[in-house]
């Protein structure tokens, strides 16, 4: 148990420390600098606007947080199955790779007025800009785990009469993980930023986006960046629980170099 | 097998063809598919998952038509328009990138170099990529704006947030990807650390650094245009998309038509470091099995 | 400990093979006979097309002329009929399945049921003497560890021909000389017929009841030397003037001069 203590601890520290030091330097620098406050209010101005505003922002959080992971869910799932497909039917695959490469570097916030427009502005249209931006980086990078398979790997399964489906579950998925989890994690803090962009083009009040948009053009700083931290809350949140989850599914892998 | 080719083709024009084959085929699919759904969902008159008519879905040939007309009752021809728009994004986001390219690789180095900045950095600069960069921007831009500066530098800057993350972390995995053995020898020869970094550690993580430039150069288009988006700048995509999505239910065509300069543009961006990669970097491919 | 089983006989006859148009001439008219129960050694410089015909017999490459008949039947038969099995110089171990799992690889491809499995995987264990590593990962073993349990794999399913492509070639010597008589140990109680391509010419006599010398460029049988040393072979039985003998004689025909005056067949 000491070990383990005094290992979280060594993790822990440094940016704990880190971030006392940022919080406080920031008072320090809005006071010294004469900073105002539309860019960068006092701590301690967003930390009472939060506390007044907590029910509010919270709520508006966690409508927004459903978006997200509704999209996640929905675009890392068809990524998943379209990766499996196209590592099936190889010929298909290597045909479309360039393109769903080509299509990942397409801005996708061009998409959410569009999407406004299909699904109107509640939190259907936000699902799909978070679902199409989660879609393509879960894609690429489960098909490239599929496909990344040594040869020798795959000789022992010719050598086995070893038939697609089997080479499929017992070679391919378990060798696509590591993958998958990497973009799972990018995709998890994508999902968040899609949703209140979509909002940004038109949403519910009771929405983060709509939230923080409101609350600035009403010069009401300190509200937008509480706002705004609840919004990097649930983004961070959701990444840790996503690299969690990686934890726990791939002890039984070798340890790879820092992450 | 197939019969022996005729000796005068080379073997690059065929591979040439054959590469133009499959994307007018893919294309031409994709172009199908588009057009079926439509035909198919009009006809049935399904509405899920929406409704299809002249508004959500516009013919694909409209779109493209759209961009030769002109933009207004009589002016310019609106493809002219969005390309001086995207020349104009272009700008913002090429210097967005390098400024993040450059920024992302700096801290990359120092991290890799000192392991209580990284555990102590890291969570914090992966938790700066869950602000929402759109609920920022506007404060970024009135306050460079605010220094006299010209209104593309805050875009740019916004550009750069977005781009130095990936940047940031492939850097430090290729850094400490260098082979123990290089790293060895270096040491044998009593070099200094700046030397190591140059000779070994820096050309050993330049696949990691263009995989992640791949993806940076897609972010800087699209932090460009967010940044335009709260910031009353016209001149860029940014601004056009809020112009026509404002004049949507009348001229549905004119912003998908915005929106393939967008991606034009965004792949653009992604083929240049392609090709950049293709010329510095000359490895192995990966297995591919 | 695992019961005799009919090993097969491996008959190559007119096996050439040509990789690509008017390409590399790899193997050029080899004929060969195996009789049931051998140890075989393919061996010659690089070039020569052994590994190559390995995988020829293994059903992984097709001839371009010629065939191969394992025990009667011809090789893609007997690779869907899985009669053999493989052991090459990287282990193939899979990182996220214990020792055990990968012992059992095969015989789940083969369909077998949990507890026959459970059993054999157990004995294989016992026989490639890793007793308490079957939870035990292959990132967590030595080189040697993995490829023993590479072996134990290979004989899992009791296959009737083992294909071997320089095994031990990526450990050291001593560990290799301990390896080799384990591998001679298991063959004994097994019985299967082994063809086993190396690049020592020590090892080939040690293990082998025949050594197949080739030569490259194209790929051709140079010879064949018989090796008489009797069974069970020992650490002193390297030690021994026939051993010595043999080894020239094998060295001989690789460097392509007159094959020295003991019963070389050609």
């Amino acid at each position: 148990m000491k070990g383990l203590g005094a290992r979280a601890l060594k993790e822990w520290l440094p940016p704990a420390a880190l971030f006392v030091v940022a919080v406080v330097g920031w008072q320090q620098a809005v006071n010294v600098f004469d900073i105002q406050r539309f860019l960068l209010p006092r701590p301690t101005a967003i930390f009472a606007s939060w506390h007044e505003q907590w029910g509010e922002l919270w709520s508006a959080g966690w409508y927004t947080f459903q978006e997200a992971l509704w999209g996640f869910a929905v675009g890392c799932g068809a990524g998943i199955a379209v990766a499996l497909v196209l590592a099936r039917w190889r010929p298909l695959g290597t045909a479309l790779m360039p393109y769903a490469i080509a299509a990942n570097a397409v801005p996708i916030i061009a998409f959410a007025p569009i999407a406004n427009a299909w699904f109107g502005i509640d939190q259907g249209s936000k699902i799909a800009i978070a679902a199409v931006l989660c879609f393509f980086p879960v894609m690429i990078n489960v098909l490239r785990g599929l496909t990344s398979v040594h040869p020798s790997s795959l000789e022992l399964m010719r050598s086995y009469a070893a038939g697609n489906f089997a080479v499929f579950r017992k070679v391919r998925v378990p060798n696509s993980l590591p993958y998958l989890f990497s973009s799972l994690k990018v995709a998890s803090v994508l999902a968040m930023i899609g949703a209140i962009v979509g909002e940004y083009f038109g949403g519910a009040l009771t929405s983060l986006g709509i939230q923080i948009k409101s609350a600035a053009a009403l010069f009401n700083f300190e509200t937008a960046w509480a706002a705004i931290i609840v919004a990097c809350i649930l983004g961070i949140a959701f990444y840790l629980a996503v690299s969690l989850a990686e934890k726990l599914a791939m002890r039984i892998y070798p340890a790879r170099g820092a992450q | 097998m197939a019969p022996a080719a005729p000796r005068q083709r080379p073997a690059w024009a065929a591979a040439l063809a054959r590469r133009l084959a499959v994307t007018a085929a893919v294309l031409g699919g994709l172009w199908g598919l588009w057009e079926g759904y439509r035909w198919l969902w009009s006809t049935e008159g399904w509405t899920r998952p929406f409704v299809v008519d002249y508004l959500t879905m516009p013919h694909i040939h409209e779109m493209f038509q759209r961009l030769l007309e002109p933009s207004r009752s009589e002016g310019p021809l609106l493809i002219g328009l969005l390309l001086k728009s995207a020349a104009f994004t272009a700008r913002e986001a090429l210097a967005g990138f390098a400024l993040g390219a450059l920024i992302g690789f700096t801290i990359g180095v120092v991290l890799h170099h000192s392991l209580f900045l990284q555990r102590g950095l890291l969570p914090f600069i992966v938790a700066s990529q869950t602000v929402p960069i759109l609920a920022i921007a506007p404060m970024v831009v009135i306050w460079l704006g605010g220094k006299g500066l010209p209104v593309w530098v805050p875009v740019a800057v916004i550009a750069a947030y977005l781009t130095f993350f990936p940047v940031t972390i492939n850097t430090l995995r290729g850094l400490g990807s260098a082979d123990p053995r290089a790293l060895e020898l270096m040491r044998s020869y009593a070099a200094s650390p700046w030397k190591v970094l140059w000779k070994v550690k820096v050309p050993a993580s330049l696949p990691y650094v263009f995989t992640a430039l791949k993806v940076s150069a897609t972010a800087s288009v699209v932090g460009a245009i967010i940044g335009e988006l709260p910031s009353g700048i016209q001149d860029g995509l940014g601004g056009a998309i809020l112009n026509f999505n404002q004049y949507y239910s009348l001229e549905p065509a004119s912003l998908w038509a915005t929106n393939i300069v967008a991606a034009a543009l965004g792949i653009a961006f992604f083929g240049a470091v392609v090709g950049a990669e293709k010329l510095v970097v000359r490895r192995a491919p990966e297995h591919v099995g | 400990m695992t019961h005799e089983h009919a090993a097969a006989a491996v008959h190559i006859a007119g096996v050439s093979k040509v990789f690509g148009k008017g390409g590399t001439h790899a193997l050029d008219d080899i004929e060969l006979e195996f009789q049931p129960g051998e140890f075989i050694s393919l061996i010659g410089p690089s070039g020569c097309g052994k590994s190559t015909l390995l995988r020829v017999i293994g059903d992984l490459l097709e001839p371009s002329e010629g065939l191969v008949r394992i025990g009667g039947k011809t090789a893609h038969q007997a690779r869907l009929d899985r009669d053999y099995g493989m052991v090459f110089q990287d282990p193939v171990l899979y990182d996220w399945r214990t020792v055990a799992r990968n012992i059992g690889l095969p015989l789940e491809m083969m369909g077998w049921d949990r507890r026959r499995r459970a059993e054999r995987v157990q004995a294989m264990i016992e026989l490639v003497e890793l007793g308490g590593f079957a939870d035990h990962h292959p990132w967590q073993l030595s080189g040697g560890m993995q490829q023993r349990v590479a072996i134990a794999r290979a004989f899992a399913f009791e296959p009737a021909l083992l294909l071997m492509d320089e095994p031990f070639g990526a450990l050291d010597e001593m560990t290799r000389e301990r390896m080799n008589i384990e591998l001679l140990r298991i063959w004994g109680a097994s019985g299967s017929t082994v063809v086993f391509v190396t690049h020592s010419i020590a090892e080939a006599v040690f293990l082998s009841t025949r050594v197949v010398v080739m030569s490259p460029r194209p790929g051709r049988v140079a010879g064949i030397v018989p090796v008489d040393l009797p069974y069970p072979r020992v650490f002193e039985t390297r030690e021994d003037s026939r051993f010595f003998e043999l080894v020239t004689a094998v060295r001989e025909l690789l460097r392509g001069g007159a094959p020295a005056p003991v019963g070389v067949e050609a």
